[in-house]
């Protein structure tokens, strides 16, 4: 992680008029594990299509390794890409798609043995030699994908959402068996995904998109604990996003009372939005709560329960790992370090309020999309 | 209910039975029989069969028209597939309109106006005479001949090579260039075996008609060419001689037929790996 290696400069990019990027600057170092996260159409696959070069860009500049590529063909750059849904040559069998590369750089038949087979070892598709990709299941090919670009030791492995097809269980075995390859091969990992989860324990830096714009590049933890705004913090995680204003440094007011917090630096009486994680927020009886309000919904989750409580008509959600009666009387009591201060944005009053999160929407949605959870947030009037 | 249904498609067929009966199957029969008889006797005789050897020159000659024929309009088909396959859609349909406009009209019409382009007093040799060069002799060359073959059956390989590479994934392309194939890599190492079923019908829908065309060496070739189609027409103006012309009719149909089962079985290896 000490040189840059990638760097992107005030990038634009529009197609058919449509402004799909504007103002990316973005750092990428050298054996660094970067993740694009955001919604599908916030311009994330298009910043990697930028940078393994197949859409130039309408104004900026891309550099690598202190050389600005803007004009340079992706045949010629030192990255290599797994597709999104692999784009495995049909007419070759494992072995030629993998040594395609190689052969390409007109490397010596012996060996490209020698590293096909090291690279088939290493994906563990040893014996898959003369399989067509036609005949190998999601899981294989997305194997071969990975074989057949990493064999040609680049320096920047660019991945469009390689998990995507993948069911639940093998996406999470894959997961780990690219940062082992990662880490095996020293090699730096651009990495697009919609899935925060796979975003934050993947990758050592994540930079979160949306709306054609980078909205906040920081470690998972940097990410998850200090969100910047409003979109972040609702697109990372569970959020309770509150209306409020910070009195003095330390001190913030919302819902209707004033809470000791760590933040400062903001102007005297500056509205902000608060965020707090539902994990932070302790139930307690009624008469020690800071906060007190009806339980709407109670679901199990397994290791927790996670209820909905409405205060004066916003309705938080908390993870409690005892039971709550519905529509029980309870209190609620915040720390000062799990209330996060950030300041107003074009996102503020769009994400964080549970009043339209019911059991059944619970149902409705799919749990590993976030995607659809945004749609149903973004209703909240 | 089920037997009543399958009756109704069984009573559908029977109109495309009956003309495939009358004039598919009833005069193949009859080349059979012709091919198999004595022109004299009416008996059974493999003496028109025999008769064939002399008639090697013309096959080979035809072949190698057709071959050459063949081959230009893929020299020339499939680049143009190509260019056409990366063009906007809007642009994709109207060059599709352009390029089977000619197919509309007849083959003979086409042949004819093409020989009248390329006469001794046609129009090419007015210009050249009116630019004071000298006239070129063009009908009744080989070439004119392989010309008007190239000229009537070159839509018939450009479009199942552009429907070929119209349904290739983009990404195929995407992916070449990033394992470091330059455009000229790309084109031989993935366009065109992705693209080899396009190019095996277009070169069936070529080589069949090429072959046994008679029409375009009798106008184009000043009858100085006498093709394989040429042989057979003349043979059938005659009732005396039709029994060599369906030997001859015969053998050529199997070296097609041959020559096709050939073709789809590589189409068929092809396409097992293409399975996607």
């Amino acid at each position: 992680m000490n040189n840059t290696l990638i760097k992107l400069r005030s990038i634009a990019k529009s197609f058919d008029g449509e402004q799909v990027l504007c103002g990316i600057d973005l750092d990428i170092h050298d054996k660094e594990f970067v993740t694009l996260l955001g919604p599908s159409g916030c311009g994330k696959t298009t910043t990697l299509r930028i940078i393994g070069g197949f859409e130039s860009p309408d104004t900026g500049d891309v550099f690598f390794d202190g050389e600005r590529i803007n004009e340079l063909p992706a045949h010629k750059r030192h990255v290599n890409t797994v597709f999104q849904k692999y784009a495995l040559f049909p007419h070759l069998n494992v072995y030629d798609n993998v040594a395609f590369g190689l052969r390409i750089q007109k490397i010596k038949e012996e060996e490209i043995q020698e590293r096909v087979r090291e690279m088939l070892i290493m994906t563990g598709l040893k014996g898959f030699e003369t399989r067509r990709p036609a005949t190998l299941s999601g899981g294989q090919q997305q194997r071969v994908a990975i074989a057949r670009a990493l064999i040609n030791r680049p320096r920047v492995l660019l991945l469009d959402e390689p998990l995507g097809a993948l069911d639940l269980k093998l996406r999470k075995d894959m997961q780990n068996e690219l940062k082992r390859i990662q880490r095996e091969t020293g090699i730096t990992f651009i990495y697009v995904t919609h899935d925060q989860e796979e975003a934050l324990s993947m990758s050592d830096t994540v930079v979160v998109m949306a709306d054609g714009k980078i909205q906040q590049i920081g470690t998972p933890t940097d990410i998850y604990n200090e969100p910047v705004n409003a979109f972040v913090a609702d697109f990372i995680g569970e959020s309770n996003i509150l209306d409020g204003a910070m009195l003095a440094d330390q001190k913030a007011r919302f819902a209707g009372h004033t809470f000791d917090c760590v933040d400062g630096g903001f102007a005297k009486n500056e509205p902000v939005d608060i965020v707090i994680r539902p994990e932070d927020v302790d139930v307690v009886p009624i008469e020690k709560g800071m906060l007190s309000g009806t339980v709407s919904g109670v679901t199990f989750k397994g290791d927790y329960y996670e209820i909905i409580v409405d205060v004066c008509g916003f309705k938080w959600m908390i993870e409690t790992s005892d039971y709550v009666a519905p529509d029980a009387r309870i209190g609620l009591y915040i720390e000062p370090d799990a209330i996060h201060v950030m300041k107003k944005s074009e996102y503020s009053g769009k994400f964080g309020d549970y009043s339209t999160f019911s059991e059944e929407m619970d149902h409705l949605s799919d749990p590993g999309e976030e995607a659809s959870e945004d749609e149903e947030e973004t209703v909240t009037p | 209910m089920k037997k009543k249904l399958s009756l109704l498609e069984r009573a559908a067929a029977v109109p495309h039975i009956v003309w495939a009966v009358m004039f598919i199957v009833a005069p193949l029969l009859f080349v059979i029989y012709f091919a198999f008889t004595d022109s004299k006797t009416g008996r059974f005789s493999f003496g028109n069969i025999a008769a064939l050897s002399s008639y090697g020159e013309i096959f080979l000659v035809s072949i190698c028209f057709a071959l050459v024929a063949t081959f230009c309009c893929l020299l020339i088909g499939y680049p143009l597939a190509f260019v056409m396959s990366r063009c906007k859609p809007s642009t994709q349909k109207l060059l599709t309109v352009l390029l089977m406009l000619p197919m509309w009209i007849s083959l003979l019409i086409r042949t004819y106006s093409l020989m009248t382009l390329m006469e001794n007093g046609g129009l090419i040799n007015s210009l050249l005479t009116a630019m004071g060069l000298d006239p070129i002799q063009m009908v009744g060359t080989g070439g004119a001949v392989i010309l008007g073959m190239i000229y009537d059956f070159l839509p018939y390989m450009v479009l199942p090579i552009f429907t070929s590479m119209q349904k290739m994934d983009p990404r195929y392309l995407e992916a070449a260039a990033d394992l470091g194939c330059n455009s000229f890599q790309t084109m031989f190492r993935v366009v065109l075996p992705l693209t080899t079923p396009g190019i095996i019908s277009g070169v069936t829908m070529v080589f069949v008609p090429s072959i046994s065309t008679f029409y375009i060496s009798q106008k184009l070739g000043g009858g100085n060419f006498d093709l394989i189609g040429d042989t057979i027409e003349r043979q059938f103006r005659y009732p005396s001689t039709y029994h060599v012309g369906a030997a001859i009719s015969l053998v050529m149909m199997i070296l097609i037929l041959i020559s096709i089962a050939v073709m789809n079985r590589f189409t068929d290896e092809e396409e097992r790996g293409m399975m996607v």
